[in-house]
């Protein structure tokens, strides 16, 4: 496993990654010009998702490490959805 | 002398580092989201105010600046120091970039008198104020955090050059690197709850 870290990730996969996630960026930039009401929210939260989870795991390297850092990270950000999901749920329902 | 070292435990440390600040984050985020559940039509009035141009201009800039730290990393494997040093370079002008345009944002905001405890803001609904507060915290502690990230990158780069952070030995550089993609991750959900929903 500790022998896989010294994967090295090549220039021309990182600058293709940036070129993704400006692209994200100007997509929700016009999603949410273009007014589609309640689901303006969502879109703009998903290419928010869909950046950060190619942040994660090409620039943070995560795909190519120890599947336990993965393990980690996927593990907090299941607590922080369930600490969000549960806390608007009160408030919606309250 | 033998070298005792564990580059598998440095990184779980810079992790379980960074989970504290993701949670710091969501806390906040979920004061966001409950506020905004409750005056939606403030926060949408109010979010209006904020300069979409500006906004997505700092995000593209810290876009960049993640890619080039995580090509100082490659470098680095790939045995180039210099050319590692060289991007680290840019990632600090980059980073000092966002600050300066994050001045120029506030700065105007702070002309129109949109700042907490201002008079105008005084006469205003309670929605807006906790937008507006919401905003300078969130996007204060963010820009914190990006000075705190220049300043590791920093002495990364005077390790480089003392020679203490080589080809074969750079986890401290990756862990710095791990610390500016969180900050950037965090802009890329600040960016779109703050200036985009409106």
């Amino acid at each position: 496993m500790s022998d896989e870290k010294t994967h090295i990730i090549p220039y021309r996969t990182l600058a293709m990654i940036l070129v993704a996630l400006v692209i994200l960026t100007l997509i929700s930039v016009a999603v949410t010009r273009i007014q589609l009401g309640p689901y303006t929210v969502a879109a703009a939260l998903l290419i928010a998702v869909v950046k950060s989870s190619l942040v994660l795991t090409i620039f943070m390297h995560l795909r190519f490490e120890n599947r336990f850092f993965a393990f980690m990270v996927t593990g907090v950000i299941l607590l922080i959805g369930i600490v969000i999901f549960i806390t608007l749920i009160d408030y919606i329902y309250r | 002398m033998e070298e005792h070292r564990d580059d598998l435990a440095s990184k779980t440390g810079m992790w379980l580092f960074l989970f504290t600040e993701m949670l710091l984050f969501a806390g906040l985020f979920v004061v966001y989201s409950v506020y905004r559940f409750k005056h939606p039509e403030a926060f949408h009035l109010a979010a209006e105010e904020l300069n979409v141009f500006i906004g997505t201009v700092n995000t593209i800039i810290l876009l960049t600046s993640s890619m080039t730290i995580a090509m100082s990393i490659t470098a680095m494997q790939k045995g180039s120091t210099k050319l590692s040093l060289i991007l680290l370079t840019v990632t600090v002008v980059l980073g000092l970039a966002f600050l300066v345009n994050k001045y120029f944002e506030w700065n105007t905001k702070i002309h129109h008198h949109i700042y907490p405890g201002s008079e105008i803001m005084a006469s205003w609904g309670q929605g807006d104020i906790l937008f507006f507060g919401l905003y300078y915290f969130m996007t204060g502690l963010h820009a914190f955090h990006i000075i705190i990230g220049l300043t590791f990158i920093g002495f990364v780069m005077v390790y480089i050059r003392k020679g203490r952070i080589t080809p074969d030995r750079y986890v401290l550089l990756e862990n710095s690197g791990l610390y500016w993609h969180l900050v950037d991750m965090i802009w890329i959900f600040l960016f779109p709850l703050f200036y985009l929903v409106t």
